[in-house]
């Protein structure tokens, strides 16, 4: 009987009632999706492993590394794997068509990307292929690519265009994998490098380490640079994680405006919910007064009030997060280029409805506590 | 027989600023069980104020009132609220009708807080709604029903959980003549025909005839009905 009446309370106002709910669907939404956009933002860092470390220039990004401390390196103690590779940023048709490509010592990269998913037959023909490449699923669905066909990318570190030829397909270990890479043969790069330009040969961009345990990273990257101190090209090496955020951290300040936002609108939902429910609560005082006058105590009224307030919260909640699905969608066709990977967490789907909650409950708060102090009599007193 | 209500030496004040002004002075009053009493005076003598006191739904400044052997000045604000419950019928001028629940659900309101079944709470309201004979009625809401009949629905409200008394502020206040007229005869069957203590307020000479009893309440002092101020106020 309780909950009926919660119930019809809720919607004696059908208008306010569903406005009320059509900004919290709204704010639950909008929620929803800057959330998306900071975990997609970091999704790189996640997916990175932590057995893996990034050696560069201490300098800088954008500054080489002899080839000639590959060797060096691999007689680091703990280090079971070491490759190298350089950012091409090579051009495909359009400057639009912007997609990571990497020039990569093909074996012992794939063998430090386990997740990176390739049928055996296909990874053979790419390692034998000079001028392979190989692509994540999501690209090349992207351009209609097929296995045998030839891509065309236009160089701008390294000059001229690049001819490559599509031998395999990597699929994604799981949802947080990026589908959207293309990489190819260090050696190609190299070779053509010492034909056209040999000051620029044998210069690598990064090496990365496949450590034997995670627990020997912070030993294991000091005694790399160690190797390198007081040459001419110093390195620092840290783990992957810590190299992707380094990424991150240009556009850290991005994110915590989009992070404060996201507050933002559950601070103002949170106003329009009090709002709606001390509208309701002040209307209905001579009620809670009868309620009180007949003996049901500031349980029942609490119980009436939050109640109501939870129950618009969770419809709205319910249906902002059903909505988020089709937006996130439609969001990712969009721009899904910059956001290779643009899932909805279910962090997410935990944070909307923990936020629904806290506005339910705080929104409740100082309703019920009018309700409650008024004293009966001059509650009664509002009649007709 | 013991008076059911016993009230001593009931004084009441109201803070208005810094100067409070003197609502009920020394009131003294017993009423019998079984008694339908009225209770009569110019607006703003405290007549609802006294009613509110007996009633449990506001606390005295001093003085105590013994309803059935228990001083309900000396109860907190929960056991009040219990007692409430158990021993007081309300009907108000406003009928005060929850109007998002039926007349049904009206009256099993305050046997929610009883531990009746389902089944007994259906039995309690079905005798209840026959007794005002609104049985035809059951599922309609205060607004698709008249006001005399919405205070039937209240006076149903009021009997279902058998109070010990019943208090009715100005019960027929806001109705037409033959509306208040069926109001008062059944006010009057819950006294002859079940015995129940009723006290009313009223502004209306003829509610008050169908009373057996009446007191005068004048500038916060209590007098039994003077025949020259009962036909002023008239
Ligand atoms: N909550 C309150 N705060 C301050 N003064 C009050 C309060 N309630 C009542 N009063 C004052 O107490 C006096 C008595 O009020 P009460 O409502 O008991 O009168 P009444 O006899 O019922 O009048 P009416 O016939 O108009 O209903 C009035 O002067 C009123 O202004
Ligand atoms: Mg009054």
């Amino acid at each position: 009987m309780l909950l009926k009446l919660l119930f019809r309370n809720a919607f004696r106002h059908k208008l306010r009632a569903g406005l009320t709910i059509c900004g919290i669907c709204v704010a639950i939404l909008a929620f929803g999706l800057l959330r998306t956009v900071v975990s997609a933002w970091y999704a790189g860092v996640d997916a990175s492993s932590s057995t893996r470390l990034v050696t560069r220039n201490a300098i800088s990004l954008i500054f080489p590394l002899p080839l000639s401390y590959k060797d060096k390196i691999r007689g680091v103690e703990g280090v079971k794997i070491v490759s190298l590779g350089n950012w091409f940023g090579g051009i495909y048709i359009e400057e639009k068509n912007f997609f990571a490509n990497f020039a990569v010592d093909s074996k012992t990269y794939l063998d430090l990307y386990p997740e990176f998913v390739i049928p055996p037959d296909q990874k053979l023909s790419f390692l034998k292929e000079r001028k392979g490449c190989v692509v994540g699923s999501k690209l090349a669905n992207r351009f209609g690519w097929k296995l045998g066909d030839t891509i065309v990318l236009r160089g701008t570190i390294f000059p001229g265009k690049w001819e490559f030829i599509l031998r395999a397909i990597y699929k994604g270990r799981d949802k947080t994998i990026d589908e959207s890479q293309f990489f190819f043969h260090w050696d190609y790069l190299n070779e053509t490098m010492k034909k056209i330009l040999p000051r620029r040969a044998d210069q690598v961009g990064f090496y990365m380490i496949g450590m034997s345990s995670p627990d020997i990273a912070a030993s294991t990257s000091k005694s790399v640079d160690s190797l390198f101190k007081n040459s001419f090209a110093e390195t620092l090496t840290e783990t992957e994680k810590a190299f992707q955020t380094s990424f991150i951290a240009l556009s850290q300040t991005i994110l915590t405006v989009i992070q404060l936002v996201s507050l933002v609108v559950i601070v103002i939902i949170l106003a329009v919910v009090a709002n709606t429910m001390a509208m309701s609560v002040r209307e209905r005082m001579n009620e809670y007064a009868v309620f009180k006058t007949l003996g049901f105590g500031g349980f029942y009224l609490s119980i009436l009030i939050l109640g109501e307030s939870l129950l618009i919260t969770a419809i709205g909640c319910a249906i902002g997060i059903i909505a988020t699905f089709p937006a996130a969608d439609a969001f990712a066709r969009a721009v899904g280029d910059f956001f290779p990977i643009f899932n909805i967490s279910l962090r997410t789907l935990y944070l909307d409805m923990l936020a629904a909650l806290i506005v339910g409950v705080v929104a409740a708060i100082f309703p019920i506590w009018r309700a409650i102090s008024v004293p009966i009599a001059s509650g009664l007193g509002r009649a007709g | 027989m013991a008076p059911i209500v016993e009230i001593k030496d009931l004084t009441k004040s109201y803070r208005r600023g810094n100067q409070s002004i003197i609502v009920l002075e020394n009131i003294s009053l017993s009423i019998e069980d079984g008694d339908f009493l009225a209770l009569m005076g110019p607006s703003g003598s405290g007549k609802s104020t006294l009613l509110n006191l007996i009633a449990g739904l506001d606390k005295a400044d001093s003085g105590s009132i013994k309803v059935a052997g228990i001083d309900i000045s000396l109860l907190s604000e929960s056991m009040l609220a219990k007692w409430r419950s158990e021993n007081v019928g309300f009907i108000f001028q406003f009928y005060n009708l929850v109007p998002v629940l039926t007349a049904f659900e009206n009256v099993e309101l305050p046997l929610i807080l009883t531990n009746l079944s389902k089944k007994e709470r259906k039995e309690h309201v079905t005798t209840a709604l026959n007794l005002v004979n609104l049985e035809d009625r059951v599922d309609h809401y205060p607004r698709q029903l008249s006001g005399g009949q919405q205070q039937r629905v209240a006076i149903a409200r009021a009997v279902v959980t058998d109070p010990t008394m019943i208090v009715a502020d100005e019960p027929t206040g806001d109705l037409d003549r033959a509306s208040a007229e069926e109001v008062l005869r059944l006010m009057e069957r819950l006294s002859s025909d079940i015995g129940k203590t009723i006290i009313m307020v009223t502004h209306d000479p003829r509610a008050a005839k169908k009373a057996n009893n009446m007191k005068y309440l004048e500038k916060g002092v209590l007098a039994n009905a003077p025949e020259a101020s009962f036909s002023e106020c008239l």
